[in-house]
């Protein structure tokens, strides 16, 4: 039995903020993100950490996507915090500005978020994201990466892994579907630009989401954490499963828990028991071409080769023997 | 994109924010442009007019302030560098009066890249001018509020009316602070419109930014000789003064637009906004598509036009006709004859 199945008998320093009964509810309930919504928990989890490290002293700046549709229709609103909303792809700028006029007042004790999808993030902001990165900007950027255009109907983003059926990327004969690429590695191209702290986390470890948004937001200068958030709705999975699917992300190794500072990776998450990814791809329908009577045979392989590559670069594989 | 993000970032967190731009800048902006104005930013932005491409072509025109003409900003136009200086500080108490963005147009290189002695006015006059920023919504840790929510049909159509509301009442925030500036400065700059010799004229010249100059040399010559013209020229586009430029038109019966930058297939933008306005009155309204890409209006040109009473609505001044017969064919689908 590993340490993930021993629920509440964690100790304290374990047991996720999001349980305590003083969690701020920073993203109150009544939005309307869709039941089982990985991005309405990320970024719960995610704001309430950073509320907390920061003192309440948090101001939000939010891309156009599923989060902003969901949390912020007029006269409705979800966020306990200060919060704008101003485009798709000119979110790490609006945060400059935030950043710049909140240190103009003398408030450099309010801490200033971007938060986007993966579409705003790895598509349509790569270019303002980049200068954030490069003047080193006071703002912590946070991507919910659920790999696709969800909130308008699952079209591919350079966020959706190798293989993966979205609406754009149909399998059709011997064609999978997105072979085109494995995604962009964001937070990769985040470490490139050596800002003082990079990480990736995910809805399946909070615990682990929580400490380091909380170590982010008080670091200076420019932070991105790439949060991985499954959703039900263009994954094709049980409502239900969203915690346990990102645990097999996890544990297969497709998506790796690290952490980087100045450009150099300085730790990683071990995986207790790795699996292998199929256990990961059969549990979601837009993989679901890649078994049957009529799979690729060494298709699943691509995707295997992928996560071993992550398992041995971040040395994930603490609790098994490389053999 | 970023610069002008940068700007709607720090305003909206209760700052006051300026930043500029150019031609292909401002279209690469341009949903950046609408999101300022529809947030009520009090942004004041330069805009150096220059072209827009295909074909690229770095000089001087208004087609870049004319594809924003209908995204809620303020847009003054600077005949002088001087007048570019004094709108510079009129814009931020509009702007701020109004909740709304102020674009002030310069004409690129004969404005921007000219050298010419102005008056700057120092911080402290300024400053007795210009009040310190009071927001009234920010982003504020102690009062959390959203800025920039999604709005649905029930309400969309209502936050469009108010805007155009607003924007109309703005022309008397903009008449009172280039009088307001007059008194401290001493200094005639801004307002909504410029009239140059238009009460006794038989033909007045409507036009916007620094070409007014050449203008005004040119009609002090011919009226030297007898003639009867007058300049209008425009400072307030957005809003668009009918009123006082209904008025300052009155004793016209002929009326020139000169304007850099037209509308592909219908014409002139600014000599339409005219005929409508004028569509009860005789007078007869031509149009003057000129200083294209750059390309200089001269004196000779603009003598030639005016004594020449051209038949044509609208006349694209200093056309090389021996360029025209040779590229253009007339299109044909093949069927029609």
């Amino acid at each position: 039995m590993s340490s993930s199945t021993m629920g509440n008998r964690l100790s304290k320093e374990n047991v996720a903020f999001q349980s305590e009964a003083d969690r701020p509810n920073t993203l109150t309930s009544g939005h309307r993100a869709c039941q089982g919504c990985g991005e309405a928990l990320g970024a719960r989890c995610a704001i309430d950490a950073a509320f907390k490290a920061a003192n309440g002293k948090i101001a939000v700046v939010n891309g156009t996507g599923c989060l902003e549709v969901f949390s912020c229709v007029y006269p409705n609103n979800s966020w306990g915090v200060p919060w704008i909303h101003s485009l798709f792809g000119n979110t790490p700028a609006v945060a400059t500005g935030v950043a710049a006029a909140f240190h103009n007042q003398g408030k450099d004790d309010v801490r200033v978020i971007a938060q986007g999808g993966d579409g705003s993030t790895t598509d349509i902001g790569m270019g303002c994201l980049s200068g954030m990165f490069d003047r080193n900007d006071d703002v912590l950027y946070i991507c919910y990466d659920n790999q696709a255009y969800m909130n308008t109907g699952v079209q591919r983003s350079s966020a959706t892994p190798a293989l993966a059926r979205t609406a754009t990327t149909l399998p059709v004969g011997s064609y999978l579907g997105n072979d085109a690429s494995s995604g962009k590695n964001v937070p990769e191209i985040a470490v490139a630009h050596k800002i003082p702290y990079v990480a990736t986390a995910s809805v399946g470890n909070i615990p682990d989401l929580e400490r380091k948004v909380a170590k982010a937001i008080n670091i200076k200068g420019a932070k991105y954490v790439h949060i991985h958030v499954p959703c039900p709705l263009g994954w094709g999975f049980p409502t239900s499963e969203t915690v346990r699917i990102a645990r097999l992300a996890l544990k297969c190794g497709l998506f790796p828990l690290f952490e980087a500072e100045n450009g150099e990776v300085v730790g990683s998450t071990p995986i207790d028991d790795v699996i292998g990814v199929e256990d990961y791809l059969r549990a979601q329908r837009r993989f679901a071409h890649l078994f049957g009577k009529n799979a690729t045979p060494d298709a699943i392989g691509i995707l295997q080769n992928i996560a071993n590559t992550n398992i041995q670069k971040y040395r994930l594989s603490g609790g098994v023997s490389d053999d | 994109m970023g610069a002008l993000s940068v700007a709607i970032g720090s305003e909206a967190a209760g700052v006051r924010s300026y930043t500029a731009t150019s031609s292909q800048g401002l279209l690469y902006m341009a949903e950046a442009v609408y999101n300022a104005s529809g947030l009520n930013l009090p942004i004041v932005m330069t805009l150096g007019n220059r072209a827009i491409g295909a074909p690229i072509n770095i000089w001087n025109d208004h087609t870049d302030a004319m594809s924003v003409r209908d995204a809620g900003w303020l847009m003054l136009f600077a005949e002088t560098n001087q007048e570019a200086v004094d709108l510079h500080i009129q814009a931020f108490k509009i702007a701020e009066a109004t909740k709304s963005p102020v674009m002030v147009c310069v004409d690129g290189f004969i404005l921007t890249h000219a050298y010419e002695r102005v008056d700057i006015p120092s911080q402290e006059e300024v400053d007795d001018y210009l009040p310190p920023y009071e927001p009234e919504i920010s982003l504020d840790t102690k009062h959390p509020q959203a800025i920039g929510t999604m709005v649905p049909p029930e309400y969309f159509t209502e936050v469009r009316y108010l805007a155009h509301k607003r924007q109309i009442d703005s022309l008397g925030v903009i008449e009172c602070a280039g009088k307001g500036f007059k008194e401290k400065f001493g200094r005639e700059s801004g307002g909504l419109i410029h009239k140059y010799n238009t009460e006794n004229a038989d033909t007045i010249i409507v036009t916007m930014g620094s070409v007014a100059g050449t203008i005004k040399d040119v009609i002090d010559e011919l009226n030297e000789k007898g003639g009867k013209y007058g300049v209008l020229s425009i400072v307030s586009y957005r809003p668009f003064p009918n009123e006082a430029v209904k008025e300052a038109l009155r004793s016209a019966k002929n009326i020139i637009v000169v304007e850099k930058a037209f509308a592909v297939g219908i014409g002139g933008i600014l000599s339409q906004e005219i005929e409508l306005l004028m569509k009860d009155s005789n007078c007869e309204i031509k149009s003057v598509i000129a200083g294209l890409g750059g390309r200089a209006i001269t004196k000779p040109m603009l003598t030639e036009y005016f004594l020449n009473n051209a038949k044509e609505r609208t006349t694209f001044l200093g056309l090389k006709e021996d360029i025209i017969r040779e590229e253009y064919k007339p299109l044909n689908c093949g069927k029609c004859k």
